[in-house]
């Protein structure tokens, strides 16, 4: 017989309609591996947002800050004993000196409000402000000798505890194991905000000063590192975009095949695979202790993102004349162009929009990267003050954004984690602006052939 | 005269020489520029050319030597009795640039004539405040011999300058009249020039090579000498690593870094390969346009946010939020908001999209065909990821997540700021550790002198990273190349 005997049993029941066990399986295993996409999709942007609610709530602190506004008078008793206004004897009052106006004030404001002094010692009521208080008074009076005798109305820095409690990050409880502030001084925040003396405002300074000293949190800016991180970005530009641009026309246009040229593509291949941290070792090395360059100086950090940024131009610079189609260059050399008129009067301009594009996220690459810069020596120098010129600019100490928020996690105190993400918010800012110019840029210029 | 005004003179020759030369061209022609070899700018071009660049490159040579040969000469006039070590040399070689600096800050301010600085005696004048008064900050007080090798130096560097500004000159006007000879209406003006040109990209794209060789040279040296006061076995399998040890007793031991570095690195590819795999998997074969367009950029955002970041996140979310679960309060496994943990999660979310762009690529790289024919044999969908498209892109996600550990070998600011700052060799994965580039940061940025093996070593360390990134890249490179299937 050669009718086979088939079990026919199972497969009796099963119907085009009614699923059988393994096509369930595979159905299951089908809506499982699917859904493992979607939960790795979901992840990964829940982490994003995860990130960037953090960096803003913990941010945009940084962009408040609170103020003190005080009626100081400026008595002619303290500060310009003679009388003669005479600016070389003001300038010898140190800003001690200044501290007695600041109680006086200080007092006033107390019984204008009505409220009554729990301390003692006017020591005591100026921890309200930062310390910084006394030389702000100073530079004022320096500034106008004229005004030594009236009443100026000031709006002085509190310091970063007050400014900490109004923004729910010091507490009363917090407050029991620090010598500086006790939770009268907050019963005192807390009436004068009331009365309109304590307010918060815009945080102009932190987006244009300087750094300051580490117990002067509430003082900080990121204004003088985003000089200096200007300054790293020109020399990038002007050194990374020439060269990049000569290579890669090089490389695609010129460059023989023989054993020369696969070295020099190796070599780009690797450099963009090489740890940013040994970009600064080199930088250390050659330019700093072999060239004897300034350290902490822009034109040093400049000089090494460039390198380490050129094979990132050279990549996306070779891509976009590459996408320049021959018959542009076949054209040009029918009509009797020389091979280099080719190169620079019909493909170079062809190519430009895709060259800068890349030049552009190339910069933003270099804008936000922080190891070769620690090497450098642009960590620990505290940048409190802005460049006098434009040499001074490339040549003299400063410190560069990241480099700057770095520094400021650095010093582990909650006011300064603070500043550190309103540092990034601002760091983010611009490479968001570089990275939509560069979107835009393709856009509306790049041709498709 | 300085250097820049050096600059500004060639450039104004190289200016003239272009005018000069397309004159000198057209009229050897009498101004008929047909009859010339070229457009008459390209004589223009090769006057300037000439002029500029062999002066320019003699220029950029001697500024770089110049100091550094006269910093050589003047050492070797410091009585041997002053110094001990090549790190104290160093030192007493920049007080006397400093010195020598200052002299003539007080030259140019007028504090001080240029016979005052032959005379001037250490033991009678006071230099400090001298100094101090142009605005030069001296920390000790300046013994004769500084003093004679600051003014020994500064005479060098004055005859130097003068010497250069000769021999620049010299080069600019002799290639100026050189190329104004050549200049007529025969002369093939547009081949020099591009030939010039040629040279000049050359240059460019050989830089590439120039700061390889810059990374490797400067890398070796410093290993070596660091090797010359420590020995290479015991920082390669030194087990411990303390280089303040208590009594003079130094361990520069790598192994407790790499494993820092190695189990980082693993927990962020533990995080980062599952979630970038499907998530490229997803994005290529399941998700609409739509969802393309909208969810791919923004994943790709995670990688162009700058590490200090991520840094900053471990630092302040991320490790307190650990910290909380398995913390004192909560488990009890971990210390402090720094750990393995806290750096390798927060790394591997930045190498998602990484890992999920370079598998996006591969995968979309597998032919259709093959997709097309797996469900011709009724396949389901993910059957034929699983047994169809993975096995054909094997090839290029391992290469992936190869260069996925690369980054995470090499990464810096979040360990510095998530990992912690102690050595240790350790299981637990809730400790804090450090590892190679945590390391390197804090040997460069400490106040150690460069001489010194605590610094050296760093060097080491940067040669090891640099050795380990570079062998990873190029088995990902090989293994694409190796077993990649060739399609069509």
């Amino acid at each position: 017989m050669s009718d086979a005997n088939f079990p026919v049993g199972a497969r009796a029941q099963s119907s085009l309609l009614a699923l059988d066990a393994r096509t369930k399986k595979r159905n299951a295993a089908e809506a499982r591996f699917r859904a493992y996409g979607i939960g790795a999709i979901a992840i990964g942007l829940l982490f994003l947002m995860v990130l960037i609610t953090s960096i803003f709530a913990k941010g945009m602190g940084a962009f408040q800050q609170t103020f003190i506004t005080l009626n100081v008078e400026l008595s002619e008793a303290k500060i310009d004993k003679s009388g003669t206004r005479d600016l070389e004897a003001i300038k010898k009052i140190t800003t001690f000196g200044y501290n007695p106006l600041i109680d006086a004030a200080l007092a006033q404001a107390l019984t204008d409000a009505a409220i009554d002094n729990p301390f003692s010692k006017g020591k005591d009521l100026r921890k309200m402000l930062s310390s910084s208080a006394a030389a702000d008074v100073r530079d004022f009076v320096i500034a106008n000798p004229d005004r030594i005798g009236d009443t100026v109305e000031f709006h002085l820095l509190a310091s970063s505890r007050v400014d900490g409690y109004l923004k729910g990050r010091v507490s009363r409880e917090s407050l029991t194991r620090d010598k500086n502030l006790t939770p009268a001084h907050l019963d005192l925040v807390d009436a004068f905000y009331g009365a309109g003396v304590v307010s918060k405002g815009f945080n102009l300074p932190f987006i244009t000063g300087a750094d300051a000293s580490e117990s002067r949190p509430e003082q900080a800016g990121i204004g003088v590192s985003m000089l200096g991180s200007l300054y790293m970005m020109l020399v990038v530009l002007a050194c990374a975009l020439p060269v990049g641009v000569a290579a890669s026309i090089y490389l695609e246009e010129f460059a023989p095949q023989n054993w020369f040229t696969d070295l020099i593509e190796v070599n780009i291949a690797n450099l963009a695979a090489v740890p940013s941290i040994v970009f600064g070792i080199l930088g250390l090395s050659v330019f700093i202790q072999f060239a004897h360059l300034p350290q902490s100086a822009p034109l040093v950090g400049g000089l090494v993102l460039t390198l380490m940024t050129l094979p990132t131009i050279i990549i996306s610079t070779r891509a976009s004349l590459k996408s320049v189609p021959p018959s542009i260059r076949e054209a040009a050399l029918g009509v009797g162009a020389s091979k280099m008129q080719t190169v620079f009067h019909h493909v170079l301009p062809l190519a430009m929009p895709g060259i800068l594009t890349g030049t552009i996220i190339g910069l933003a690459q270099a804008l936000g990267e922080t190891a070769p810069l620690l090497l450098i020596g642009m960590v620990g120098y505290v940048a409190s003050n802005y460049p006098s010129g434009l040499v001074d600019g490339f040549m003299s100490p400063n410190s560069a954004m990241p480099a700057q928020i770095y520094e400021w996690a650095k010093r582990a105190d909650p006011a300064y984690y603070e500043r550190a993400w309103g540092g990034i918010i601002i760091l983010l800012l611009f490479l968001m602006c570089m990275n939509i110019i560069a979107i835009i840029l393709r856009r509306r210029f790049e041709r498709r052939w | 005269m300085s250097a820049l005004w050096l600059l500004i003179i060639i450039l104004a020759l190289a200016a003239t020489g272009f005018i000069l030369g397309r004159g000198r061209a057209v009229a050897s022609v009498g101004g008929d520029r047909r009859k010339l070899h070229s457009l008459p700018n390209y004589y223009g071009f090769n006057v300037a050319m000439l002029a500029l660049v062999p002066a320019l490159l003699v220029l950029a040579v001697w500024v770089v030597i110049q100091p550094i040969m006269i910093n050589a000469n003047v050492s070797g006039h410091i009585p041997d009795a002053l110094y001990s070590d090549a790190g104290q040399l160093n030192l007493i070689m920049s007080d006397v640039n400093r010195v020598a600096d200052g002299l003539g800050d007080a030259l140019r301010q007028g504090v001080i004539t240029a016979e005052g600085i032959h005379t001037l005696d250490p033991e009678t004048s006071d230099l400090r405040a001298l100094l101090g008064s142009v605005g030069v900050a001296i920390g000790s007080d300046i013994s004769a011999d500084i003093l004679t090798a600051a003014r020994l130096l500064r005479d060098q560097s004055t005859t130097g300058q003068r010497a250069m500004t000769f021999v620049v000159l010299v080069v600019a006007s002799l290639g100026f009249l050189a190329a104004m000879r050549m200049t007529s209406g025969t002369f093939r003006a547009r081949n020099t020039v591009e030939y010039g040109v040629k040279l000049l990209l050359i240059g460019a794209a050989s830089l590439a090579i120039l700061t390889t060789v810059g990374i490797v040279l400067s890398l070796i040296f410093n290993t070596i000498s660091f090797f010359g006061m420590f020995p290479a076995a015991d920082f390669l399998f030194g087990t411990t690593w303390s280089p303040e040890g208590r009594g003079g007793s130094e361990h520069l031991g790598i192994l407790p870094l790499l494993w820092g570095t190695l189990y980082i690195s693993f927990v962020a590819l533990l995080v980062a390969v599952p979630i970038g795999l499907f998530a490229a998997i997803y994005l290529s074969e399941y998700a609409s346009r739509t969802t393309r367009a909208f969810a791919k950029p923004l994943l790709e955002v995670l990688a162009g946010i700058p590490t200090i970041v991520y840094g900053l996140f471990a630092l302040t979310v991320v490790g307190p939020l650990l910290v909380n679960v398995f913390g004192a309060d909560g488990l009890g496994w971990m210390q402090g908001a720094r750990s393995v943990m806290t750096a390798g999660l927060v790394m591997g979310i930045m190498l998602i999209p990484f890992v999920s762009s370079l598998s996006d690529d591969i995968i979309n790289a597998v032919p259709q065909a093959m997709r097309d024919g797996s469900y011709g044999l009724g396949a389901t969908q993910s059957e034929t990821v699983r047994q169809v498209v993975l096995p054909a892109a094997l090839p290029g996600i391992a290469g992936a997540v190869l260069l996925a550990a690369s980054r995470a070998i090499g990464e810096t600011m979040i360990v510095v700021m998530g990992a912690g700052a102690a050595a240790r060799l350790d299981l637990n994965p809730f400790e804090a550790m450090t590892t190679v580039t945590a390391k390197i940061v804090s040997q460069l940025t400490g106040d150690s002198d460069f001489a010194s093996p605590e610094a050296l070593v760093a060097f080491a360390l940067g040669m090891t990273l640099f050795v380990l990134t570079l062998g990873l890249n190029i088995l990902a490179l090989y293994i694409v190349r190796k077993y990649r299937e060739q399609y069509e």
